[in-house]
């Protein structure tokens, strides 16, 4: 009787196993899902590209050094200067959150509610107040973000600006979606 | 208000759970009929014993049915309702989803078994009188489901939305054209445009998804609450509720509680179905292309008809009969008539059969002839409606250069009808054997 | 148990059901090869996808296979991508062709019908899916009555041009007749290959006469030999029946296990009935 059990429960699981797995992304999914290239051949500095990776929006930007020197001023104002809470990959968990100092990609998605917030240069101290050295703001609540992506403390938004997998092929372009070695 | 009773609910068989799983009944018990309903309706009804091969189905239908809705539901979660995207979503299931094809093919396998195991189950109330008196409406809830569930499966297959699914589905909704005066409205209402089309297809996923499995659940529970109060036939057609009780037991001489003889009994049947239906599942699940139709795997084109449409194996021994019957006053009706005639022809069994005895076991040559000749009648009529009506050639000028098969089908039919309407003679004048006052195997 | 009555009546019903399908006529259409695959065969599966991205897809589209499936075939992402991708699709897409439905409808008065299911689609009782496109793509012959030029002798009056025939050469049509349909079907029996038989009433000296015509292909000459030619197609056969259904040998697979474990559970659930059932007699 209980070998008949638990043979007829092995089958049961069998069974349920392609039910309870098509549920997983499909291939479509997948596909959809799958890394996108960008071309920055043509992005100056200062200018921001978007593009878009799995339904979110990714920004591209180069930065000038003055925007550089703008993050490290902002140090003590934001909330997780050192990114402690993990939402970049290891290549970006640095000063500047990138690979490269002059680009950084970060994913357009407000970590308060979801809403795609604004680039606001450092020209736009009169919206901004006297203090900023550039970043993002979110319409939506409020939020503030500096141009590494971290979040100015006050803000409704708890944590950084998620940084993506992505790695450079050449100089040229960016694959966002993934960082694995090699073609 | 009386205190709650709390009578304890013991359990034996979850071992070292045994203490926490009673406890939990109890209370449940307490608040709700669990054990009443459970004994009632499996674990302390009383079957007969003899209960033979031709028993199985009506469980495994019920199995069945459970499949199809568990696969059903899945396979809602990624089919598109939509003439644009129904095809494409049907192969995306069979190819980008995991293990999408695995729930695709128990689906139709499913569909087709299901057939097969309600005919074996249908037959076996033939054979052994399962609908006369006191079981007349067990018998029509019975013919309800049949009718149900040809319902559901007509229109399970337009969803597909292959070239058979989209001609099958224009031809039937056709037949309803035929009806006089209002069917050519009849039938733009039921599709919901003037030919077959995504209207159509979103309506008939709503019959198919939710309508017909709804209705489906009632009639099945309907028809086990009448199989219950009236007690089971048996292959013997004595009733053992007449009998003397053991003094022992309690229970009818002949008599056996379903839990757990017919449990285990029933678990082996379910076992050896499977066995059947993964053979067909994971080695022939077109069979030869009768449960997956060849053309189905065309896109539907309403500017193209396929140059052969048959509707799915379980339909055609009536759509032979819509056939062999030929068009009166220029009109296809009297077809349709004959082939609804056909259906609902065996709501009336259980006021045609007047023999003495239940079962062909203790009926007479007659009967017994009349039984096997139906069978064959009906099995040609199947064959003949997978066919073109030219399969067998023609006969000469003699007979008006008409189609062999043609002529088949309808002494066929007649033959059909015939089964049925005699039968209130010829059941009577049938030499019965006397039958035995204990059941026999 | 079984009584008498229904064991005797399952006899006959049986034989009658065997029976009955040697009743019905010959098949009347073309006589198909039967196509030399073998699903196992990686390296065929291979080129026959070489063969099919190349030489298909430029009319017809594969609509519900994916470029990346084809890692089935033993090929890993960046070699479907250097070898098989010519769109300029990601490797995840589906196979697309790149000619307009519009323009195609136009240029061959039908647009090419999507190839991914034609070898479930084209089964019949003449013989599977891919019998029929195997005895197809080598029975073009030259017709110079058709608008592309080609007609042939499996599809009559098709649209397609002949995409293989710098591969096969140009093969001839040829007719043979006879007065009696005996010797006709013993020709058809005798002769190798496709063929086709046609039977035609025509009035002849006031009488209905019966003309039967056997219709079978010579060779042509083309860049490949007889032999080379048919594995080409044997391959593109291969793969097109793949694609049809790629979850075809997996699911035999799972097959063989899932029978195995409901073999088990049988014999467990048998001796469980036996030994309850003991005592009821």
């Amino acid at each position: 009787m209980a070998a008949t059990g638990v043979v007829g429960g092995v089958a049961a699981a069998a069974t349920a196993v392609p039910f309870a797995g098509s549920m997983f992304p499909s291939e479509r999914a997948k596909a959809a899902g799958a890394p996108v290239e960008a071309d920055i051949s043509s992005l100056a500095p200062g200018e921001m590209k978007i593009v878009e990776w799995r339904g979110k929006p990714v920004w591209i930007v180069s930065r000038t050094k003055e925007m550089l020197d703008g993050i490290q001023k902002n140090n003590g104002r934001v909330s997780d200067p050192k990114s402690e809470v993990p939402l970049q990959p290891d290549y970006a968990k640095n000063e500047y959150r990138s690979i490269k100092p002059e680009i950084i990609v970060l994913e357009g998605v407000c970590s308060h509610l979801g809403c795609s917030p604004q680039l606001k240069s450092v020209e736009a101290k009169n919206d901004m107040g006297q203090d900023w050295t550039g970043g993002f703001f979110c319409p939506c609540h409020g939020s503030k973000f500096d141009f590494a992506g971290r979040v100015f403390a006050g803000s409704p938004a708890p944590v950084n600006l998620r940084v993506p997998p992505y790695k450079f092929v050449g100089d040229a372009k960016i694959i966002i979606g993934d960082d694995s070695k090699g073609a | 208000m009386a205190a709650a009773k709390k009578t304890p609910v013991t359990i034996t068989c979850a071992g070292p759970l045994n203490g926490a799983l009673s406890g939990v009944l109890t209370w449940v018990d307490a608040r709700f009929p669990l054990v009443k309903m459970w004994e009632e309706q499996w674990g302390k009804y009383v079957a007969p014993k003899n209960f033979n091969f031709w028993y199985y189905f009506g469980s495994l239908s019920a199995f069945v049915l459970v499949l199809q809705i568990a696969t059903g539901i899945f396979l809602t979660m990624n089919y598109k309702p939509d003439a644009a995207q129904a095809f494409a979503s049907v192969e995306y299931i069979m190819r980008d989803v995991w293990g999408g094809w695995f729930i695709r093919y128990m689906h139709s396998t499913g569909a087709s078994l299901f057939f097969i195991c309600i005919y074996l189950h249908m037959f076996r109330a033939l054979l052994y009188g399962s609908y006369r008196k006191p079981r007349e409406l067990l018998w029509i809830f019975g013919m309800l489901i049949y009718l149900c569930l040809m319902a559901e499966a007509f229109f399970g297959y337009l969803l597909p939305w292959g070239q058979m699914s989209y001609w099958g589905a224009q031809v039937i909704v056709n037949l309803f054209g035929a009806v006089p005066f209002i069917g050519e409205d009849l039938s733009i209402w039921i599709r919901g445009d003037y030919v077959v089309s995504d209207a159509t297809l979103n309506r008939f996923f709503a019959f198919h998804v939710i309508a017909i499995p709804l209705v489906l659940l009632g009639l099945v529970a309907a028809h086990l609450t009448a199989l219950h109060e009236v007690g089971s036939n048996n292959p013997d057609g004595v009733e053992i509720k007449n009998q003397p009780k053991d003094p022992q037991t309690g229970l009818p001489l002949d008599g056996i509680y379903s839990h757990p003889y017919y449990t285990v009994k029933d678990a082996l049947g379910v076992v050896v179905f499977l066995i059947v239906f993964s053979v067909i599942m994971f080695f022939v699940p077109e069979m030869g292309g009768y449960f997956l139709e060849y053309n189905n795997f065309i896109p539907a084109d309403s500017l193209k008809t396929p140059p052969h449409i048959a509707p799915v194996w379980y339909f055609t021994p009536y759509y032979s009969i819509l056939r062999a019957i030929p068009p009166l006053f220029n009109s296809q009706f009297p077809g349709v008539l004959g082939m609804g005639a056909a259906t609902m022809i065996m709501f009336l069994l259980p006021w045609l059969d007047r023999s003495p005895v239940k079962s062909i076991r203790y009926k007479g040559p007659v009967f017994k002839g009349a039984l096997t000749i139906f069978v064959i009648v009906f099995l040609v009529l199947g064959y003949l409606g997978t066919e073109p009506t030219n399969v067998w050639g023609q006969f000469g000028a003699w007979m008006g250069n008409a189609d062999v098969a043609t002529v088949v089908a309808r002494i066929c039919t007649a033959i059909y009808f015939l089964f049925f309407i005699l039968m209130p003679w010829y059941s009577k004048i049938d030499e019965c054997k006397p039958e035995p006052a204990r059941l026999t195997w | 148990m079984v009584s008498a009555y229904s064991s005797t009546f399952t006899r006959v019903a049986i034989c009658a059901a065997l029976l009955l399908p040697f009743a019905a006529r010959a098949n009347e259409g073309p006589r198909l090869q039967t196509a030399p695959i073998n699903s196992h065969d990686l390296v065929s599966l291979q080129n026959g996808a070489k063969v099919f991205v190349n030489y298909c897809l430029n009319c017809h589209s594969a609509g519900y296979m994916r470029y990346n499936r084809l890692q089935d075939l033993g090929l890993n992402e960046q070699q479907i991508r250097d070898n098989l991708v010519f769109t300029g699709v990601k490797v995840g897409e589906l196979m697309q062709t790149a000619m307009d439905k519009k323009d195609a409808k136009e240029w061959f008065g039908v647009a090419p019908p999507d190839l991914t299911v034609t070898a479930r689609s084209r089964s019949s009782s003449a013989g599977s899916g891919a019998d029929w496109i195997y005895s197809y793509l080598r029975s073009f012959y030259r017709d110079p009555s058709r608008p592309t030029g080609w007609n042939n002798l499996v599809f009559a009056n098709v649209g397609m041009p002949h995409a293989l025939w710098q591969l096969s050469g140009q093969q001839q049509l040829h007719e043979e007749v006879f007065e009696s349909e005996h010797a006709a079907k013993a020709a058809l029996i005798a002769s190798k290959g496709v063929a086709q038989l046609e039977e035609s009433h025509e009035m002849k000296d006031g009488k209905m006469a019966e003309r039967f015509v056997l219709k079978t292909l010579t060779a042509g000459g083309g860049a490949m030999s007889q032999r080379e030619y048919d594995r080409t197609v044997t391959d593109l056969v291969n793969y097109m029946n793949y694609m049809a259904e790629p979850a075809r040998l997996e699911r035999r697979q799972i097959g063989f296990y899932a029978l195995l474990l409901l073999g088990l559970l049988f014999i467990l659930v048998f001796a469980l009935k036996k030994s309850y059932w003991k005592d009821v007699h």
